[in-house]
């Protein structure tokens, strides 16, 4: 089995919402209830206390892009959205996997790890607790080639990602603006 | 000032300007009831929360202001979540508080708890859980904007026991700060120039105005730009009365059970301006062949709306009596009525289907069954133009819709999104209850006034003459309707029995005047004597025919183009 990686059904929304009770079963709710898929979802808030960011990929053949935005905007609590194209923004995931590694094929799980330029958190008798933060496409490598050792557990994050900085102003495709 | 966070809710509505409200007490909201009795604001007392709901509902939609309905945690919160949905569908200012079980207790299954915020969140446009006294002012103002302001819509405000118990400063805010509410009002001036020019230039338009106008309060403005350029208007269920009915230029409803002209001049449109409507599938019967040739001018305030079923050409967010303005004014700076184009052939066009296909039903006056229009015409020609008629859901609805002579805005209140059988009692006595000097008529169903018709107790007790005309057909009409068309005639749980209950008594069992019209000729002498009573509620219990039909009919996902008309009439077609 192999895990979708990036493709072009999916977009990247950064959805700023206020950081109140309750705001991300309203997001939540309102993907199901209008039978939008959600690929990924992180959440964490800002530096700015009153506000948290929702990073979120979305599956567009479940909806049109436009649709979902629009809906998603009119929820009280959501205050800006960005759609973030892979190509003009910074995107990182985070991965954890517990990876067998009998002392055959340590070394070159290990070796695995460094190449990646991954972390070993923790060692145990047959296994190896990794992370490795990078972008999805990296990650989606990685997992596929700790696959063959046996992985036991993993965990990723999902995406968050912000604008690039390239160049002139960063460009950040707003597609609407509540907080003009 | 100190108050309780009770009192400081009571003193909120009344800041809000709240002059009556409709609930039933009951454990977790005790404490915001006892400053009910010090308070200007008129209570009614429902006997079901639904009815609270509809009652409120029915008041918006007559007064344009929020209808407010108050009720307790668990039980009561899910009996008012069918009125949230269905305002939330027709897009009708409510504000429900409901009481909580004390935030302690939150959580731990406590007795009459439920989520209600959880439950509610997908049928309001935004609720609140109330976790400080402190709070309560900033919040009931920051509900009655929401409600009220952008995309009309219920909000619902959750308020735990122990918050209304605990103390607080009173103050009111001067404002609401809301970094993620902001509604656009103003039509963007490119695009309303670009509709006008799009009119200047179409054979054969048609305006589509829906509930928006209303909501917007922008029926003058609609009749300004009707008659600046002459276009055609039909009126979605949720706009009849937005444009007169006797107006040469209305064409009435279109839709599933529109008439012949309405639906057909959509389908031949080269030009379609959707004003405050949103392409509902009752309108637009299969997207695919819905107004084939027509390129679309889309006007509403929800920019959700545009675009979600069909790709409009020009797409105006906006305020509809803003957006209709700026674009009377515009096709008046492209040289008004007379750079319109010459469109004839349209109107003669629109006046053959007028002749060929009228509404259509034949009453016999010998010993024949009563007709249902029969009934809603006498009832129409012996009111006064200004009645306010409210609707349950079914065959009955459409048949009021299609029959009644919508002169006059906001005459007109059903359940047109949700489709919730019961609400015409209560949402006739919300009506009545913000337009007290107006008739008002419930014309219901017998199916739909079997689900709701305690609340008529509520009507004479507090004093709110409504009248009822149940159509009595002793069935579940438009289902078994569907049966006879589509199921081979197998009629499956559709049968209510015409006697069971007895309407007559059952009304004056509730302390209403009761009726029973089995001939065409009682139908006039019954309804002059109902009109002559006005100080209790009034029932008449008329037996129409069981197998009258509602026509024309767009079969379910059939294209508007195969429209099926009263049998007497052939085959339709173009």
């Amino acid at each position: 089995m192999t895990v979708p990686g990036i493709s072009a059904r999916h977009h990247t929304l950064s959805v700023l919402v206020e950081n109140k009770a309750g705001v991300l079963a309203r997001v939540a709710g309102l993907f199901s209830r209008r039978g939008y898929n959600i690929y990924s979802l992180a959440v964490a808030p800002t530096d700015d206390e009153r506000f948290s960011r929702i990073t979120i990929v979305v599956d567009v053949e479940s909806a049109p892009l436009e649709q979902i935005t629009k809906q998603l905007f009119k929820l009280v609590n959501v205050v800006k959205i960005s759609e973030l194209d892979p190509a003009d923004s910074v995107e990182r995931e985070l991965l954890l996997c517990t990876v067998r590694a009998e002392a055959a094929v340590r070394s070159q799980v290990i070796e695995l790890v460094n190449i990646f330029e991954g972390r070993i958190l923790n060692v145990g008798h047959e296994e190896l607790t990794v992370s490795l933060d990078g972008t999805p496409q990296k990650i989606d490598d990685f997992e596929a080639l700790l696959r063959p050792y046996g992985i036991v557990e993993l965990q990723r994050t999902g995406r968050v990602a912000l604008p690039r900085l390239e160049r002139q102003a960063p460009r950040l495709r707003s597609l609407k603006g509540k907080a003009g | 000032m100190k108050l309780t966070g009770a009192q400081a809710l009571i003193k909120s509505l009344e800041m809000e300007g709240v002059e009556v409200m409709f609930g039933l007490p009951g454990g977790a909201i005790l404490p915001v009831y006892d400053p009910i009795i010090d308070s200007p604001i008129r209570h009614i007392l429902v006997r079901h929360e639904q009815g609270a709901g509809h009652m409120a509902e029915g008041y918006a939609h007559v007064t344009g202001r929020p209808g407010v309905a108050m009720v307790t945690s668990g039980p009561a919160a899910t009996n008012v979540v069918t009125p949230l949905c269905d305002a939330y569908m027709d897009s009708i200012p409510l504000v429900c508080i409901t009481g909580q079980v004390p935030l302690s207790a939150i959580g731990s299954d406590a007795f009459q708890e439920c989520d209600t915020t959880g439950i509610t969140m997908s049928v309001t446009k935004h609720n609140w859980l109330v976790t400080d006294a402190q709070d309560i002012p900033q919040i009931i103002r920051e509900a009655f904007h929401v409600a009220t302001t952008g995309r009309p819509g219920p909000v619902l405000v959750d308020v735990p026991k122990d918050v209304s118990n605990s103390m607080m400063d009173w103050y009111w805010p001067d404002s609401v700060d809301m970094p993620g509410y902001k509604p656009t009002t103003k039509g963007h001036p490119k695009m309303i120039r670009e509709a006008a020019r799009l009119i200047g230039e179409s054979h054969r338009p048609v305006i589509y105005a829906g509930g928006g106008i209303l909501k917007a309060r922008a029926a003058e403005a609609l009749r300004e730009l009707v008659e600046l350029t002459g276009i055609p208007v039909v009126t979605t269920l949720m706009a009849r009365g937005a444009f007169p009915d006797s107006h040469e230029l209305c064409l009435g409803m279109p839709g599933m059970h529109g008439n012949y002209t309405a639906v057909t001049a959509m389908q031949r449109a080269d030009l379609l301006i959707a004003l405050g409507s949103r392409f509902d599938d009752r309108v637009t019967g299969k997207v695919d062949a819905f107004a084939p040739d027509a390129r679309i001018i889309h006007a509403d305030i929800d920019p959700a709306e545009l675009g979600k079923v069909r790709k409009p050409d020009v797409p105006i967010v906006g305020d509809c009596r803003l957006v209709i303005e700026e674009l009377v004014r515009a096709v008046q700076a492209l040289g008004g009525r007379e750079a319109q184009p010459d469109r004839t052939a349209w109107i003669a066009q629109i006046r053959d289907w007028q002749r060929r296909y009228p509404l259509t039903y034949e009453q016999s006056q010998d010993g024949g069954p009563l007709k249902p229009q029969f009934v809603l015409e006498t009832l129409r020609d012996n009111t006064p133009a200004d009645t306010i008629v409210a609707a349950g859901v079914g065959q009955h609805q459409m048949w009021t819709s299609q029959y009644w002579r919508f002169d006059h805005p906001y005459t007109w209140v059903n359940s047109g999104g949700l489709g919730t059988m019961g609400f015409a009692v209560p949402a006739a006595i919300g009506a009545k209850v913000g337009k007290p000097d107006r008739m008002v008529w419930a014309v219901d169903g017998d199916g739909c006034f079997q689900m709701t018709a305690q609340e008529l107790v509520t009507a004479r007790s507090e004093r709110i003459p409504i009248k009822v005309a149940i159509l009595n057909n002793a069935y579940l009409g438009m289902v078994r309707q569907w049966q006879e068309m589509f199921y081979e005639e197998r009629y499956s749980e559709v049968y209510l029995s015409p006697d069971l209950p007895d309407y007559v008594k059952w009304a004056e069992a509730m302390g209403c005047v009761g009726f029973r019209v089995e001939t065409p000729e009682d139908v006039l002498p019954t309804i002059e004597k109902a009109n002559e009573i006005d100080d209790v509620p009034v029932v008449i219990d008329f037996r129409t025919d069981s197998g009258e039909k509602v026509y024309p009919m767009v079969p379910a996902g059939a294209s508007n183009d195969d429209i099926v008309v009263d049998p007497t009439q052939g085959e339709g077609g173009h």
